[in-house]
């Protein structure tokens, strides 16, 4: 019968990497199925910590949607994990975004653990991904095409120029430098998932396929597992031959089913997958049951890319931004509420002109989710719920067109509405500051000739 | 001809971004017979899918039958990126509900 690889390796050479999160800090690691993942011999204990479906806001305005409590949660747990059973940390896409502040924020909390849980002396590498605009510039300049990912033209100078950040996303490189250098906890800038788990399969000298297909896999830890269950942590092996892969959570199983399933998650395809340097080809996996709780996966091949690009993620500030809500009860008015929320809009245009400024309304209980993409938009239910949005230069333009385009709807004039003491109702009769308004403005690549330049190193001692 | 709603058929019925310019669909089923059924049927067809989200075929950017997770594929272009003011749905995750409804003879 075959052993778990949860209790033994399945050969003689191997490589074996607990992931815990696939979005570090976003929601707090379940600590029961870490432990587990700690009793299997890792040898490196490593998680992604960012995702750009968190929208533009936060790379825009240099900000982690994470709150701070759950990341130090989550590099406390890995950090002191790794250190007592002497294996590498490595953690890539540092704050969600993996700018530089974020990569700073990282180093610092492991050095403040550090000491706190006064931890022998380690060394802590970290490398950066920000793109200086004016390099991207001097590109263009320069006549060189920064071509757009999903359809994109290519970038040009004023959507540059609209640009407030961005980030390049890392390939493997940096992370091989950091370990080539003995690091021992490694905190990435913005880099591809899969390359923070492929980096020490490649340099433990594992096929370039298997060990970005291991990267592919492991990166969204118990997302790999069925029945669904978020923040658990999966146990990776890879083998010259194979990748293998194992829920740790009791009630999971990794299975073909949710294998093979998980290629396709937050892909446009199932069977390819970009990063700096190449591809995977994943159209030749095969997928078996090793045991009852873990896949084996064989047959992935790296496609290694002609010509080097990068990939840049730019976000751009549209302005301030105030929100506010109201609800609606009467039918008639539900039936008109497109009448009413130009009436409001037109107010606002009475007083602010037709340009300079946005408003969005949201329409909950018709197609407030889906907007044009929803079949059931003429079935709207009995009530609604409005969220009206204003973006302006100032804060104090986006509070005021906020307020006329939400308080104008309950003074809407409609031809036939019994009710004329109020159009819509208030359960907060105000707007709110929200973050600023942004835009992803980047999804690009550029050429790139020595895929480390725009990642930059450094190596320091933490620990007492 | 028998007909049953997809969400009798399908084990997973999802939406998600797939980037900030793109929303993916996976229909996934838990056995064969099902899986086959659905793709025969054209009830996810890339034309159905037209009619269901209301967009012109131009919008689907892919649309797979991925056979090792018994799964059917497709994902759309956005007409603005994701998180833009105004966007419902930052994650792409609740796009999926008209599926459920889907009607599949055969």
């Amino acid at each position: 019968m075959t052993v778990s690889i949860q209790h033994q390796r399945s050969a003689n050479r191997t490589l074996r990497i607990v992931c815990p999160n696939g979005h570090l800090g976003f929601a707090p690691i379940k600590p029961g199925s870490f432990a587990i993942g700690l009793t299997c011999d890792p040898d490196l204990i490593c998680a992604d910590s960012g995702s750009c479906d968190i929208g533009p806001g936060p790379l825009g305005s240099d900000v982690s949607s994470s709150p701070l409590a759950w990341q130090t949660h989550d590099l406390e747990l890995m950090l002191l994990g790794a250190r007592r059973l002497g294996v590498p940390m490595i953690i890539g896409s540092a704050g969600d975004t993996g700018t530089n502040s974020r990569v700073d924020l990282f180093v610092q909390l492991i050095r403040d653990l550090a000491r706190k849980h006064n931890l022998s002396k380690f060394r802590l590498g970290w490398f950066y991904s920000e793109v200086p605009k004016a390099l991207i510039a001097e590109r263009l300049q320069l006549g060189e095409a920064i071509e757009g990912l999903d359809g994109r033209a290519p970038l040009d100078a004023a959507t540059l120029a609209s640009t407030d950040r961005v980030v390049a996303v890392a390939g493997v490189h940096p992370f091989l430098a950091l370990l080539d250098q003995g690091a021992d906890v490694i905190i990435g800038g913005r880099s591809s998932d899969c390359a923070i788990f492929a980096a020490p399969a490649l340099r433990a000298g594992f096929p370039e396929g298997l060990a970005y297909y291991y990267g592919k896999v492991l990166e969204c830890a118990s997302f790999c597992a069925e029945p669904y269950a978020g923040k658990e942590s999966v146990l990776g092996e890879i083998t010259m031959e194979d990748v293998k892969v194992t829920a740790l959570l009791a009630e999971q199983r990794c299975t073909i089913a949710s294998v093979a399933g998980h290629a396709m998650y937050e892909r446009t395809n199932p069977y390819h997958e970009h990063f700096l340097g190449g591809h995977i080809d994943m159209s030749e996996c095969a997928y078996e049951q090793y045991d009852e709780r873990t896949c084996r996966i064989t047959g992935p091949r790296f496609v290694a890319a002609d010509k080097l690009r990068v990939k840049l993620e730019g976000a751009g500030k549209l302005g301030e931004r105030f929100v506010g809500m109201v609800g609606v009860r009467d039918p008639y008015t539900i039936a008109n509420i497109d009448a009413v929320i130009s009436w409001a809009r037109q107010q606002a245009r009475e007083r602010f002109g037709e340009k300079g400024y946005e408003l969005h309304y949201t329409v909950y209980g018709r197609d407030g989710v889906m907007g044009p993409l929803e079949p059931l938009r003429d079935k709207p239910g009995h009530e609604l719920c409005i969220v009206v949005q204003a973006i302006a230069p100032s804060r104090e333009m986006a509070e005021e067109v906020c307020m006329v385009g939400l308080r104008q709807m309950f003074y809407a004039r409609l031809p036939q509405v019994k009710g004329t003491a109020g159009g819509v109702a208030f359960a907060l009769d105000e707007v709110m500051a929200a973050s600023p308004a942004y835009r992803w403005t980047i999804n690009h690549t550029m050429r790139v000739d020595d895929p480390a330049s725009l990642f930059p190193t450094a190596m320091a001692e933490a620990g007492v | 001809m028998a007909t049953r709603k997809l969400f009798d058929l399908a084990k997973t019925i999802r939406s998600k971004n797939a980037g900030v310019d793109r929303i993916t669909f996976d229909v996934i089923f838990s056995d064969r017979a099902s899986y086959e059924l659905v793709c025969r049927s054209g009830a996810l067809s890339r034309d159905a899918v037209c009619r269901i989200f209301g967009i012109p075929a131009s919008r689907i950017t892919d649309h797979v039958q991925f056979e090792p997770a018994l799964a059917i594929k497709f994902t759309i272009a956005r007409t603005v990126p994701s998180g833009s003011p105004g966007d419902g749905d930052i994650f792409g995750s609740q796009q999926y509900g008209p599926l459920l409804d889907v009607q599949v003879t055969g």
